[in-house]
């Protein structure tokens, strides 16, 4: 590194701490009022730290005694869950010898073009007769019909990321396999798979926050506990008569927290992925 | 093995795949076409064959306009800025400082945040009685009485766009990044040896570096701003005063809260073909950028 003077220096501290507020402010303003009084957050001049710390909200959501918001908002929690964690299986399953089958055969990788156009379609493009499909299934309003809709964001995504994943696998570890007289699903079973493990692992990993953050379809294919997920739970509170800013917030926090664990966990991954797809082009 | 063989295998491989795009994009894709020549509602009556009069309707409607040109600015405006501030911070964080790892591992923080907690969390900074904002602003002494950020048709899109920005440039700064990181210390070392200014070093010896992973993020954040639904649904629906109606809301209001399937369809459709004339634009751009360097 160049050496720097004093002024850089301070500047580029100065830099770092805006950077710092900007980031947090957001985020720690949520948390504080999912901790604040109702009384608060509705003082004027605004309080900005509590006088006393109120965690009653975080019991209130996480209850399940029958006709609370508690009740709605763990019920939009295991939609969300099963939602998310169904669709993420469904996508693997179809995507890993779909991948497998890019990677490996030149002849057919333009259909992985293909499927990844299908990627910057826009919901609004589908949306009509996906709901008309549902109905006429009777499907609307339920997890599976809702996980089966995800399959249009999540299928393409994770065919896309195994593939960068396989093609990090030497071929040549299968040809020798091959010639040794394995079947092609002892290599893929023995050999390949558990070599892309990791990749796998990742892939399910961003397959399900994508579920997770989904909101559009949720909105437009469920209308009550029984399949309602967590995103569309939130908007309603936002956009309800909810006097209590502070349990919005609640919910909010809630609903962050488990993306944000797995990106604080999965930086690495997370930042090795984005720049991948970003310098391959 | 025949390369026939090979390949036919490999389609075999990719059925489960194929089978399930062609039910879940393929058909509704095909349907949404077959939809926008008819007048169908969206329950009950199937609708007839009213050639082009959707589009026609469509296109010559102020609506559409309206929001194209709604759409257009929010998509310019905060993929610009998430660019900028995106591209400043990665140079900062570039730098070597006390705390430079955990300040990375922040910016994961608000791409984490889902998109509709994001909304949330800013529809009640924006809060005309208790909001954070009104609150900070007024204590800091900047404005003397309470606003409606998001209630007045002139300040709503642009809060909106402040926190589409915020949650979206650190995903920008992160690749940018990684980008900085790939540029050779000796090279940077050899420019400055030369006299090459702050500017010049920019310009000659990172941006080349920089690029082709900006102008890949640049795509595909245009393009998600262009489809951009969530976040303006939860904040502020469109309004007020249909001031933040983009054409994605506009299609959801025609197809789904006015039913009227078939003009939504066509709608959904306009703005699938401008969506692809964007990818399809800028796809020959990185290609482009990819040859020259």
């Amino acid at each position: 590194m160049e050496r720097q003077s004093p002024l850089f220096t301070a500047f580029v501290y100065a830099g770092a701490l805006l950077l710092a507020a900007v980031i947090l402010a957001p985020v720690l303003w949520l948390f504080i009022m999912s901790i604040s009084s109702a009384a608060d957050l509705s003082a004027k001049p605004l309080s900005w730290w509590p006088d006393e710390i109120d965690l009653s909200r975080y019991g209130l959501l996480l209850s399940t005694l029958e006709n609370t918001a508690g009740a709605a908002f763990v019920a939009s929690l295991f939609n969300s869950l099963k939602v998310a964690g169904m669709a993420t299986v469904a996508a693997i399953a179809v995507a890993i010898p779909s991948a497998w089958a890019v990677s490996r055969t030149p002849s057919v990788s333009w259909s992985l073009y293909a499927v990844i156009a299908t990627y910057m379609l826009p919901p609004v493009a589908l949306a009509v007769p996906l709901y008309m499909g549902l109905a006429y299934l009777g499907l609307l309003n339920s997890v599976f019909g809702l996980g089966l809709v995800y399959l249009t964001i999540l299928a393409p995504f994770t065919t896309w990321l195994l593939k960068s994943g396989f093609d990090s696998i030497p071929k040549e570890i299968e040809s020798a396999a091959m010639i040794d007289g394995a079947r092609l699903d002892q290599i893929l079973r023995l050999i390949t798979l558990p070599l892309a493990a990791p990749v796998m692992a990742t892939s399910a990993l961003f397959a399900f926050l994508l579920a997770w953050d989904e909101f559009f379809y949720a909105l437009l294919f469920t209308s009550d506990l029984r399949a309602k997920t967590l995103t569309v739970a939130i908007a309603d509170l936002a956009g309800g008569r909810v006097s209590d800013y502070g349990l919005i917030a609640t919910a909010g926090v809630l609903a962050a927290l488990p993306p944000v664990l797995i990106g604080l966990i999965m930086q690495k991954a997370l930042i090795s992925g984005l720049t991948s797809g970003g310098v391959k082009g | 093995m025949s390369g026939t063989w090979i390949t036919t295998r490999a389609w075999l491989l990719m059925l489960p795949l194929l089978v399930v795009m062609i039910a879940v994009i393929g058909w509704p894709l095909v349907d949404t076409v077959r939809l926008s020549f008819t007048d169908a509602k969206l329950v009950g009556t199937e609708g007839s064959f009213v050639g082009l009069d959707n589009y026609a309707k469509v296109l010559g409607g102020s609506n559409f306009q309206r929001a194209l040109v709604t759409t257009t600015w929010f998509a310019v405006v905060s993929v610009t800025a998430e660019m900028v501030i995106g591209v400043l911070a990665a140079l900062l964080l570039n730098q070597q400082f006390r705390g430079r790892t955990a300040l990375r591992a922040l910016m994961i923080l608000p791409w984490a945040l889902p998109t509709v907690v994001n909304a949330t969390l800013w529809r009640l900074i924006y809060n005309p009685e208790y909001g954070a904002l009104n609150a900070a602003l007024t204590q800091i002494g900047l404005i003397d009485s309470y606003r409606s950020w998001l209630g007045e048709p002139g300040s709503a899109l642009t809060a909106l766009i402040v926190a589409d920005c915020w949650k979206n440039f650190p995903l920008v700064a992160l690749i940018a990044l990684a980008a900085l990181q790939a540029v050779p210390r000796d090279i940077t070392a050899a420019s400055l040896v030369d006299g090459a200014g702050p500017f010049n070093r920019f310009r000659y010896v990172i941006m080349p570096y920089l690029a082709g992973p900006l102008l890949v993020a640049l795509v595909l954040r245009t393009i998600e701003a262009f489809k951009v639904f969530d976040i303006i649904w939860v904040m502020t629906r469109g309004g007020p005063a249909n001031s933040t109606r983009t054409l994605s809301i506009l299609v959801y209001q025609e197809a789904f809260s006015f039913q009227r399937a078939g003009s939504g369809a066509s709608l959904a459709l306009i703005v699938t073909l401008l969506v692809t004339i964007l990818a399809v634009a800028y796809a020959a751009l990185v290609r482009k950028a990819a040859g020259a360097t």
